[in-house]
């Protein structure tokens, strides 16, 4: 082990600055949740730490002028539970960040981390998916945007290019009739790593599924954005007995269709493909009965 | 809630004993100042690390400590030819364990035998200077293919982990085999009208205590002393004196608060690899496990294999038993094949039984005692089978079990005729409980629901115990015992003081005495140190009431005898042996120096009478048929814990014991990858349950006192490991309609078998 940097910059333009001149041997700091346990573990050996928690924008959730949020990439979890607002428009995006670790992680854990340690079976990544956010990237040439589904490319890599940086996600205006819902199969009730995740966004006019997303996670080498799924929903109608069995039957099997899952401790190929079905029908229910209340 | 014990089972009159009393150690652990051995600092102190095998079976040519000892902050490196090798053709026991396999086994000697196997230790200025330093560390390895699967291991071809182990003349990793017999199992499986025979798998399960192993320690002048977290400082001792070459008398072991051991701490790993560093270095070492350690290198208990096959006829009564029960030893031998041949049929009154166990050995660490060593493995089988066969006869499963259950005077195949046991009483008070008759949820939303019961023993254990009682200047009174407390023994021994010498107890302080301070005391293990200690706290006192007497008829100036010791004073036996104010205990304690001097009294010995424990659990389970998952909705334990001296900590023992077998049922298990090493060595991923898991574990006490024991006291702590295995999965199969002969059942496990039954129907 060699010694280890430590700089916490105020803005941005100073955490890319010194996260890019290290090139490669720095890592960015949000809760640490992820990060000190894999410098613990022996898994990683920064120079550098780059502590992003002092940098106002990335700290910051702001609700947007025409009815969206912007989430910043260093907000801890609890901050976002607290947030009535956003909570009302996002319950999916929020339990399912939520549900990262016990309390005292998620005092500290973030969305930005989440998404950047690039696991799979990340939480909250699922729920962005299927809540369409958006993400701001910055670097060392300027800032860009990408739809979250496209930040990971396989396990523990993402499509960041040296020196950029995670500013933060921006979640879509919410049309009347809208909601979202995350549900993830783990073995115990808590404390325990997504075997399979399904967040699921949708909008409903007059009883008709209008539009609707699905991100599934830990099913392959990324969390998808399973486009059949959400294509089954739509037009489907909600009855008393909620959502159309047939169509969620079909977005079921589109769930299944898409895992390329791996056989590990965790779970079998063949659990993990015939349980995502079973969690998109189960999150694509609570989605459905929320947004029927908006 | 739990229930409260029944009146009609504590017809005592007793003042403590039985008395919810506060803990003694609470405040000290709930505020963090409780000093554990990790906690544990000396001026000039460096530290230990290992450096461990990545290979599961690999012969070490060679291992080349020159670069690791040149680096700077590096005091001393030591192999296997620092620690004292025992010849493999001579047996050296200290309680279960052979010294020849512990000095192997606590650094690899000819061969690494799993992957985490030590192979080298280094002291240094810093923890990081020494881990550092055990990466310069060369060792030439012969990769050797491994073995880890207790059936694949015990299959002709199979690579053999020990070439001096024979079975049936041919090497073999089969290094033991046991027997058990009564009547004539042919005969009895003749009149049989039922017989089902059947095939069960467990996983290897860790005991999961909370605290590491760690340990402090300093030599000085040939004199080492040891603080450890152990459970038992003069195996500590013993062992360190075995493996190191010193004598015990310069041995002083210390031991600390212990986080947990569940019979993981009755054997040692990192002490004598800190004592030899120690003495190399001149300086006090420290060395403290990782989690990841812990998993990878400490035991958990065999996975098993085993085929239990049991008859009845159809008026259900059992007429014949036999169960074949091959353990996982690990590295090198010492799987608990008594406990599971011993203890599996051990409830019922069998006339015939037949019953064996191997000891395999495997590549993995070397299996370490685990609560009730071996009979959750035996029960589980045979439970399972014995709610088969109920279910053939269409009776009642409690019923049945009644109907079969050992009584005082029934022969049981390993070898006692039961005294006066309360195994009945466990089962008419579960057949009569408000958990029996209540009705289960009814299937929705793709949940099933199931109950399931199962029952179970445990021998239990005597053995050596020493205790010294001291009165105080003041009339208060320190009790010094030899047990490391794991299950509330301080709290016990004080309630049983308090009671005998008629004083509050909180006149009385517990402590745990070191090896220099108390008499040899046998380890924390076994369910003995409430039963054994008491035994001698009990005859300590009734001497120092002795003595009190003896004192106050010294100042009334009359016969010894003619003073009786009564609500804790002394007083005269009668108006003819003279009239007196009575004398406080603290009266006499003032008067101690001119009455005779100190008044405090010690009582040493080897214990014996510690009759079986039994018990009875009732399960309730609901079932997700999509996702597999298994939850425990409500859990009742039925135990005869013969007299709960404390009840708080008896409920604690119970409702611990069912925590860690719905853990070992449903999620625990050690996973293994293709290059033979641990896979899920984290919490995270060897998954106990957590507390939301469960829901509250009802236990309750039924008190068929022990007529050996001057308290009634039979050992508590094992027992209520034993029947969960089995109570879960009765209670999963009554959910589902389909039965499961593996452990885990995980819910990839339980879903592969729900798409099963979905394809057969
Ligand atoms: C006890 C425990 C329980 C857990 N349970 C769960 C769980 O249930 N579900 C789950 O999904 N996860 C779980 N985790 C993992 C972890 O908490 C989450 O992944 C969390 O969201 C990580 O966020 P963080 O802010 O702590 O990330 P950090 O550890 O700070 O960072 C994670 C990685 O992302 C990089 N990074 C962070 N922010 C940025 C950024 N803005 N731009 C670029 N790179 C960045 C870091 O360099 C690092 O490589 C658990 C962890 C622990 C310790």
């Amino acid at each position: 082990m060699t010694d280890v940097q430590y700089v916490a910059p105020r803005t941005l333009d100073e955490a890319v600055k010194a996260f890019a001149a290290a090139s490669g041997a720095a890592k960015i700091l949000a809760g640490g949740t992820d990060l000190l346990v894999q410098m613990r573990a022996g898994i990683l050996k920064p120079g550098l730490i780059v502590d992003i928690k002092k940098i106002a924008e990335m700290t910051a959730v702001e609700e947007l002028k025409d009815g969206g949020f912007r989430i910043g990439a260093a907000v801890a979890g609890a901050v976002l539970r607290d947030h009535a607002r956003l909570k009302k428009a996002w319950p999916g995006v929020v339990e399912a960040t939520n549900l990262i670790g016990s309390t005292q992680v998620q005092g500290r854990a973030t969305a930005g981390g989440n998404l950047c340690n690039g696991s799979p079976a990340g939480d909250s990544v699922p729920a962005m998916v299927a809540a369409g956010a958006i993400v701001t990237i910055q670097g060392p040439k300027g800032r860009r945007d990408l739809p979250v589904e496209k930040v990971p490319a396989g396990p523990g890599r993402l499509n960041l290019t040296p020196g950029e940086i995670v500013v933060c996600f921006t979640l879509p205006a919410r049309p009347k009739g809208s909601s979202d819902a995350y549900l993830r199969m783990i073995p115990r009730t808590e404390m325990d790593i997504a075997v399979v995740g399904c967040g699921v966004s949708l909008t409903m006019d007059k009883g008709t599924v209008t539009a609707a997303r699905v991100g599934l996670g830990a099913v392959a080498p990324t969390v998808l954005l399973v486009e059949e799924a959400g294509k089954a929903l739509v037009g489907s109608k909600v009855g008393a007995g909620g959502l159309d069995d047939a169509a969620l039957a079909k977005a079921a099997a589109a769930c299944s269709a898409a895992c390329r899952p791996i056989d590990d401790k965790r779970g079998t190929i063949a659990y993990r493909t015939k349980v995502a079905g079973v969690l998109l029908k189960r999150t694509a229910a609570i989605a459905a009965e929320r947004a029927g209340r908006n | 809630m739990s229930d409260k014990t029944s009146a009609a089972n504590s017809a005592n009159d007793n003042k403590w004993i039985g008395q919810r009393t506060i803990r003694p150690d609470g405040a000290d652990k709930v505020t963090g100042r409780a000093a554990y051995a990790a906690d544990t600092t000396m001026p000039g102190m460096i530290w230990g690390k290992v450096l461990r095998s990545p290979h599961p079976h690999a012969r070490i040519k060679s291992i080349n400590t020159k670069k690791a000892e040149a680096y700077p902050g590096v005091k001393a490196v030591i192999t296997a030819k620092d620690i004292v090798e025992f010849p493999l053709d001579k047996s050296v026991m200290l309680g279960i364990q052979d010294m020849r396999w512990m000095c192997r086994n606590v650094m690899a000697r000819e061969k690494a035998l799993f992957a985490g196997h030590p192979v080298a230790a280094v002291a240094a200025t810093s923890e990081k200077i020494a881990a550092e330093a055990c990466q310069l560390i060369e060792v030439d390895y012969e990769v050797l293919p491994f073995v880890i699967d207790v059936e694949e291991a015990m299959k002709p071809g199979a690579p053999v982990l020990h070439d001096f182990i024979k079975h049936e003349g041919k090497p073999s990793n089969i290094a033991g085999r046991l027997e058990h017999k009564l009547g004539d199992v042919d005969a009895g499986f003749a009149k049989a009208d039922v017989v089902i025979e059947r095939t069960f798998r467990t996983a290897p399960v860790h005991q999961g205590y909370i605290e590491p192993h760690a340990c402090l320690v300093s030599v000085s002048d040939g004199k080492a002393t040891i603080w450890s977290s152990s459970q038992g400082q003069f195996m500590v001792r013993a062992m360190c004196a075995y493996l190191t070459g010193i004598p015990q008398n310069d041995i002083r072991a210390i031991p600390a608060e212990i986080g947990g051991g569940f019979g993981g701490k009755t054997i040692i790993y990192l002490e004598p690899l800190a004592l030899v560093l120690a003495k190399k270095t001149g300086r006090p070492v420290k060395m403290v496990m990782t989690r990841t350690e812990v998993f990878h290198a400490s035991g958990p208990t065999s996975g098993s294999f085993s085929r239990i096959k049991m008859g009845a006829t159809k008026d259900g009564k059992l007429v014949a038993a036999s169960g074949t029960f091959c353990l996982q030893a690990g590295a090198l031998p010492g799987s608990p094949i008594r406990g599971a041949a011993g203890c599996a049929f051990a409830p019922y009154d069998i006339p015939n039984v037949f019953s064996e166990g191997f000891d395999v050995v495997s590549n993995r660490s070397k299996v370490a005692a685990y609560r009730a060593p071996g009979a959750p493995i035996g029960c589980y089988g045979t439970e399972c089978v014995m709610d088969e066969i109920a279910e053939a006869l269409k009776m009642d499963p409690l019923e049945f079990r009644l109907k079969n259950a050992a009584k005082m005077g029934i022969k049981a195949a390993h070898g006692p005729v039961y005294p006066r046991i309360g195994f009945v009483e466990t089962i008419e008070q579960a057949k009569t409980h408000a958990h029996y008759a209540a009705p289960l949820p009814k299937a929705a939303n793709g949940k099933l629901y199931g109950r399931g019961v199962a029952s179970g023993f445990w021998f239990n254990a005597g053995g050596e115990s020493s205790a010294q009682v001291n009165v105080n200047e003041d009339g208060t009174v320190v009790v010094i015992t030899g047990h490391p407390d794991i299950g509330g023994s301080r709290a016990s021994t004080a309630n049983i003081t308090a009671e005998v010498l008629g004083i509050d107890y909180r006149k009385v302080s517990v402590l745990i005495g070191d090896t220099s301070t108390i008499g040899f005391s046998n380890l924390t293990g076994g369910s003995r140190v409430t039963y054994a200690s008491a035994m001698v706290v009990t005859q300590s006192t009734e001497h120092v009431i002795t003595i009190l007497r003896e004192r106050a008829a010294k100042i009334w100036k009359i016969d010894p005898d003619a003073v009786i010791w009564e609500n804790g004073e002394a007083r005269p036996a009668g108006d003819n042996a003279g009239k007196f104010e009575p004398l406080s205990l603290a009266q006499i304690a003032a008067q101690a120096s001119a009455t005779g001097g100190p008044i405090g009294a010690g009582k040493q010995l080897n214990t014996t009478g510690a009759e079986g424990g039994f018990a009875t659990h009732l399960c309730d389970v609901e079932v997700d048929q999509d996702l597999g998952i298994v939850r425990v909705l409500r859990y009742t334990s039925f135990q005869d814990v013969g007299r709960a001296i404390h009840p708080s900590y008896v409920e604690g023992q119970m409702q611990g014991g069912a925590a860690q077998g719905i853990g070992w049922a449903l999620s625990e298990e050690y996973i293994f990858n293709k290059d033979g090493k641990l896979d899920n060595p984290s919490f995270l991923d060897y998954r106990m349950p957590v507390c939301s898991d469960l829901p509250m574990l009802d236990s309750v006490i039924i008190e068929v006192p022990n007529p050996k024991h001057p308290q009634g006291v039979r050992g508590v702590g094992e027992v209520p490991l034993v029947p969960p295995l089995a109570a879960v999965s009765n209670a999963v199969y009554n959910a589902l309609g389909r039965r499961f002969y593996a452990l885990p059942m995980s819910p990839p496990r339980v879903l592969a078998v729900m798409d099963m039954k979905q394809a057969a129907e």
